[in-house]
């Protein structure tokens, strides 16, 4: 898991980007910034604690419930800790057609863990998802911005192999 | 003919200096310095190009619906949204030819009089989002975006902008409360968004391919690319192909060529997977009806289907289907369909705002029928009570989700009722690993 400190701040890099976010909207229409700066923060918080809204709330100048809402309704935003790869695994038809419930079973049982757990070192968060866009391309999951594609069993172990050296 | 895709296998093609020598951006001069606004928005009209996310609404029409009242700023948003199971063309167009999407973008912008114009992303093509700001940074120091633009006096700024994982963003005012930072809950219309779209102002919102089409249509002519198509169909499509076929991927094709043509030739999908049968196809994406092989190759009328907007719907929904956004899904003997509409329909389930009664609620409960028929547990009346609630969500919802849940499961019981019926009848055999209803007549 990776542990929060206290003082929930931007990077000074992060923090311009995030500046740089807020100024491309039109005036008065900044609240436009808030996903692109939530994306932000979850690539350096790893996940969306309510302290880590509270400080993007204050970055855009608008409600913490603001945060909230959309954090909520969206399902890239990660509600609880995760793990050091999140693993998002697409589970919608044409991915099950070339065989993404056997792949996914393989998944499981090579990490011990069920849909929205951590693995016990921290390693792995299995998430499902729906469909990611990559059906011709399919089994597929994601981790962070990379699509790993047209999956097998020992292709699995393969990606699993690497992330956990 | 390859309007889109001539390119796309050039390497280098993603840098501006590659699509610039391959004659990119020659339609932004021409636009620009040859011909006005209107002229173009003429050019568009005249190629009769339809929405290609899916509805098929004539771009240059939806063009000329723009309201232009004095000193209001007007938007265009180019909807990258893409989540429709089945459908990944703009994926692939995005990552592999970048500028062809800011070609069109500056051209469409241009036309319509936005001077600041976004590009919505599906948050989870992050990759593709860089890629799309390098070809932005790229345009802008040729001096294609900025101000100024080629000295006309005309500014535009490219705002990239991601989603967070939402389908229903995909639907335009969905899109549109999602960018201006909040929950993706579709509006009421009217007004529509060309009278008050992004931030209150008048708003155009196409799809990727539409914008991408643009370029092309500026440098050879609107007549010119209506002539290629068939009927009201004009021009090329892309069709994301996926499923159980030899060659999945995109493929663009001139709309008109035939549906058998389309799954058989090698120059496509390259036929069933090999040693199998067709049993059923999804020709547009997750949302429009499932029809059984032989009436997709084949209209009701004994008529070699088409893939076209009006080919493909021949029949209406008791034998036809939709052309949609273009999401090509086939299914061989192996596929089970009431597994396959119980996956959707959690799909639906899933990705349902939560605002309009009939679809929050009907959705879950199609979900939960089909998943106690596909476990074995599911009575006769279930069928019948999955009908009953398709037809109440269809045509009661603000946004078409609520249509894009029902026609799936309305369809496969439709065509596939005596499937519905074993697994209800056999329990045991219908849930054995791997077993599928099979009915030989219904195999191409």
């Amino acid at each position: 898991m990776i542990e929060l400190t206290n003082t929930i701040a931007f990077t000074p890099e992060r923090l311009a980007k995030a500046q740089e976010m807020i100024a491309r909207y039109p005036e008065g229409r900044q609240k436009s910034a808030l996903m692109p700066i939530m994306h932000l923060a979850q690539e350096q918080f790893a996940w969306m604690s309510q302290d880590v809204m509270d400080y993007v709330a204050s970055l855009l100048n608008i409600t913490p419930v603001e945060v909230y809402e959309v954090a909520t309704f969206y399902t890239m935003f990660h509600l609880e800790p995760v793990g050091k790869h999140v693993i998002e695994y697409c589970r919608t038809g044409p991915c099950v057609l070339m065989g993404g419930e056997e792949v996914y079973a393989h998944l499981t049982q090579k990490l011990g863990v069920k849909k929205g757990q951590t693995t016990s070192d921290g390693l792995f968060t299995l998430k499902e998802v729906e469909c990611l866009a990559a059906c011709g391309w399919g089994p597929c999951f994601q981790i962070r911005e990379k699509y790993y594609m047209n999956l097998t069993n020992d292709k699995v172990d393969k990606i699993i192999a690497e992330l956990s050296r | 003919m390859k309007i889109l895709t001539e390119h796309i296998n050039t390497p280098g093609i993603e840098t501006f200096d590659v699509y610039r020598k391959k004659g990119g951006y020659t339609a932004v001069e021409k636009a620009i310095k040859t011909m006005g606004p209107d002229a173009v928005v003429e050019e568009v009209k005249k190629s009769g190009v339809r929405g290609r996310g899916g509805a098929g609404f004539p771009m240059g029409m939806k063009w000329s619906f723009l309201a232009k009242p004095e000193g209001v700023p007007r938007y265009l948003v180019c909807n990258a949204d893409e989540s429709e199971p089945g459908t990944f063309k703009d994926h692939y167009l995005m990552k592999n030819i970048p500028h062809l999407l800011i070609e069109g973008m500056i051209i469409s912008s241009y036309a319509l009089g936005a001077n600041k114009s976004f590009i919505y992303v599906r948050g989870e093509l992050m990759y593709v989002i860089h890629i799309l700001e390098k070809a932005i940074e790229e345009a802008k120091a040729a001096g294609f975006l900025g101000k100024n633009i080629l000295g006309s006096g005309y500014d535009l700024e490219l705002i990239v902008q991601p989603g967070g994982g939402a389908y229903i963003c995909g639907e335009e005012t969905a899109l549109l409360e999602s960018l201006e930072g909040k929950r993706g809950n579709p509006r009421n219309k009217p007004p529509f968004p060309a009278v008050k779209g992004l931030y209150q102002c008048p708003t155009v919102v196409n799809n990727v391919e539409s914008i991408a089409t643009t370029s092309w249509i500026i440098n050879n002519g609107g007549e010119a690319y209506a002539a290629i198509g068939i009927g009201k169909s004009t021009g090329t499509k892309l069709i994301s192909a996926s499923g159980h076929i030899n060659k999945p991927g995109v493929y663009e094709i001139d709309l008109g060529v035939s549906c058998d043509e389309f799954l058989n030739s090698d120059e496509y999908c390259g036929g069933v997977r090999k040693g199998h049968y067709l049993k059923a196809v999804v020709a547009g994406g997750s949302s429009v009806p499932i029809v059984p092989g032989h009436l997709f190759l084949k209209t009701a009328n004994g008529e070699d289907r088409l893939m076209s907007y009006e080919s493909l719907s021949d029949g209406g929904f008791a034998t036809g289907t939709m052309l949609g956004s273009g999401g090509f899904i086939v299914f061989d003997e192996t596929a089970c369909i009431v597994r396959n509409t119980w996956n959707f329909a959690r799909f639906y389930e899933h990705e349902s705002c939560g605002q309009c009664s009939p679809c929050r609620e009907g959705t879950g409960w199609m979900q939960k029928v089909l998943n106690r028929i596909e476990h074995g547990k599911g009575s006769m009346h279930d069928i019948d009570l999955l009908v009953d609630i398709s037809k109440k969500i269809e045509g009661n919802t603000i946004c078409p989700l609520g249509d894009a849940a029902a026609w799936p499961v309305a369809s496969a019981i439709r065509h596939f009722r005596d499937e519905f019926e074993w697994h209800i009848k056999e329990p045991i055999a219908a849930t054995r690993p791997g077993a599928v209803y099979m009915k030989e007549s219904v195999l191409v």
